[in-house]
């Protein structure tokens, strides 16, 4: 699998200035609302020890919540199943839909499913899969993967999408009104819940005591996909696992708002048993999970909530979008998650990080990401991950910041060199910070030749 | 060995040492809350609207706030609709639904939230599939946080449940939220007391 070059992608993506722009405001924006929600939340600090605390113990005890999660979903009349992999757990969706001849899929957004890549394993199959949250619809309809957790059509604007309602339902592309763009998109989805004969979800917590998958949607589509069709499958990560309501309260406080900034979804659904006359499944998906679970500095990551605080805040995502990632978690949590998967093909996500922290500061769960960050980075190193070009350029900046005596000669002789050598010289493959702006204009003199020639002598008194 | 089989065997030769679960406190203001007044601010917020003075004629209220509404289908006692949750057998039909009239046994202050199960709606679809949803709450029975929300029977007991907290939105277009999503197309809670 080749390597995903995220600095690369996310120069397509700077290239175009009103994007950019427009995504950096945007998530900042989220980013103040959610530091606003924080302070009106005195116990705030303390449900987020809570939250890592709960997290770390049910990760540190999961089998047996597992099995008393397995036990009560049963004891409520759902089928529970289990898979290993991602092609494991799109088998035993297919397989429900063929034993009920069901051909028409609704789905509700779930990062899972995109991890499993599951909605073009039942295309292939005959099965029409429609996704019903809007930003996940229009990015099925627009033929790309979310660029965001929460928000998969963010990097879009309102024109973007007026475009493409216009070329698939027809509708009139100059009106770029999101209440416009929402009735179209009601108008044509509603339908599709009303003919479905299966209805898919994820679910953000699954509750041992209770054997419930509990959803957290604004749309209601979970709601819908999960209460209209006869048949229900639920797809779940077996990290979404929490002992009891009483734990769940601390994270339902703590997501939109670290989300959005509002205090709570419009919907917040417990789903426990099949409706009436129908069938509920729960297919509890392992896919590297275990296994990252022995990790001893990365299983952390296992306590994501999927808020995305971290993606709004951090200056690279929000410079260069999530499609530039190349990957189906992206920002800073899924700079951490992603190289669990492979290796190689994302050992290049560590680097898209300034390690300013932000992201560790807003986590709800306390994951420690930006320190995590770093470790990776170690990681690819012992690995062998590394391009040669950047060892080889991080090995001789590390000398000359170790080195006093070395870093003053190699100030100087660049600010020579900056004066009299010709920009072609200058703008050169290798130097990669010049390729999308100008090398500042050399000085007069360093700091440290400054320095020199101004400092104080003997019993000399500043005169200021 | 079965998936089951091998993702146990994973999962307890890697699970991290134990730690101890943490007390979750509840978390209740120190000072005396007007409830129904939070819960009135919190749903406003979320672009749902709440009555806080019970009408006189409920027939003539909803009529008069939803003037186009042709099917008014009711879950409550207080008004007999022109449907019954009962009459869709096919759970799809409740798409035709214009308003839909339950009776919520909980709301939240701190978020503007109305508890409703399988218990209220009968038929779970009319609580989405209807235009719009007028949720009767009697003010009594408002607590102060999610924390007490949670602690409520309905989530070890019924099938389904939900906490709304406004009608149907997206902010997936512009990043401007907006009401036109899914589900319903507006809340409105009306403070009511039990008989």
């Amino acid at each position: 699998m080749s390597r995903v070059d995220q600095a690369e992608e996310a120069v397509k993506f700077m290239e175009d200035h009103l994007h950019e722009e427009r995504l950096d405001r945007i998530l900042w924006a989220a980013r103040m609302r959610r530091d606003q929600a924080a302070l009106q939340v005195p116990e705030w600090e303390e449900l987020r020890d809570l939250a890592s605390q709960i997290k770390e113990h049910t990760l540190s005890h999961l089998a047996h919540y597992l099995e008393e999660f397995e036990k009560n979903a049963q004891a409520n009349g759902v089928t529970v199943h289990w898979a290993r992999d991602a092609h494991e757990h799109n088998e035993i969706v297919y397989r429900l839909l063929s034993e009920k001849n069901v051909t028409a899929l609704v789905k509700s957004k779930a990062m899972l499913t995109e991890e499993c890549e599951t909605r073009p394993f039942l295309e292939t199959r005959g099965i029409q899969v429609t996704e019903t949250d809007l930003g996940e619809r229009i990015q099925q309809l627009d033929n790309q993967p979310p660029s965001h957790i929460t928000g998969p059509a963010i990097h879009k604007t309102t024109e973007d999408v007026a475009d493409l309602f216009s070329r698939v339902y027809g509708s009139d592309k100059t009106k770029a009104d999101p209440i416009y763009l929402a009735n179209i998109m009601r108008e044509n989805t509603r339908p599709e819940f009303l003919k479905a004969g299966a209805g898919m979800t994820g679910g953000n917590f699954l509750v041992a005591n209770t054997g419930a998958v509990v959803t957290v949607t604004n749309e209601g589509n979970a709601d819908l996909s999960g209460n209209v069709p006869m048949l229900r499958i639920c797809s779940v990560g077996i990290e979404k696992l929490i002992p009891s309501d009483e734990h769940l309260a601390v994270f339902i406080r703590l997501l939109t708002r670290s989300a959005t900034g509002e205090k709570i979804t419009q919907y917040t659904s417990t789903f426990r048993k099949p409706r009436k006359d129908g069938e509920m499944h729960i297919i509890l998906v392992d896919n590297g999970r275990s296994a990252r679970l022995g990790m001893e500095r990365f299983w952390p990551s296992l306590k994501c909530i999927r808020c995305a605080a971290c993606m709004n805040t951090c200056p690279v995502y929000r410079r260069s979008g999530g499609l530039s990632y190349g990957s189906n978690y992206m920002g800073p949590v899924g700079i951490i998650m992603m190289p669990t998967f492979d290796i190689h093909k994302y050992s290049e996500l560590p680097f898209s990080s300034t390690l300013n922290g932000s992201c560790t500061n807003v986590c709800p769960v306390k994951i420690d990401i930006h320190e995590q960050i770093y470790a990776w980075r170690e990681v690819m190193e012992d690995k062998g991950q590394i391009q040669i070009v950047k060892k080889e350029a991080m090995t001789v900046a590390g000398k000359v910041l170790s080195s006093p005596k070395l870093y003053r000669i190699a100030t100087s002789s660049t600010e020579t060199a900056l004066k009299v050598l010709p920009g072609f010289a200058i703008y050169n493959p290798l130097n990669y910070w010049g390729k999308h702006r100008d090398v500042p204009e050399a000085a007069e003199e360093t700091f440290h030749e400054w320095y020199k020639s101004h400092r104080l002598k003997g019993n000399e008194v500043l005169g200021l | 060995m079965t998936a089951r089989e091998s993702i146990f065997q994973n999962i307890l030769t890697n699970q991290p040492a134990p730690r101890t679960l943490p007390v979750v406190p509840k978390f209740h203001s120190k000072k005396a809350q007007d409830l129904p007044q939070l819960f009135v601010q919190s749903l406003k917020t979320m672009a749902g609207d709440t009555v806080t003075e019970y009408p006189v004629d409920l027939n003539a209220f909803l009529r008069a706030r939803f003037p186009s509404a042709k099917r008014f289908c009711s879950a409550v006692r207080e008004y007999a609709g022109t449907c019954t949750p009962a009459e869709f057998s096919r759970w799809s039909d409740a798409s035709n639904i214009d308003v839909t009239i339950v009776r919520s046994p909980l709301g939240v202050a701190e978020t503007g939230s109305v508890l409703l199960s399988e218990r209220e709606f009968q038929v779970n679809p009319i609580g989405f599939l209807a235009h719009d949803i007028v949720v009767l709450l009697d003010p009594r029975d408002i607590v102060e946080n999610i924390h007490d929300a949670y602690a409520h029977p309905y989530f070890q007991e019924t099938g389904y449940c939900v906490l709304m907290t406004g009608p149907s939105g997206s902010g997936d277009i512009g990043a401007v939220t907006v009401h036109p999503a899914q589900a319903s197309m507006t809340l409105t809670v009306i403070f009511a007391p039990r008989n």
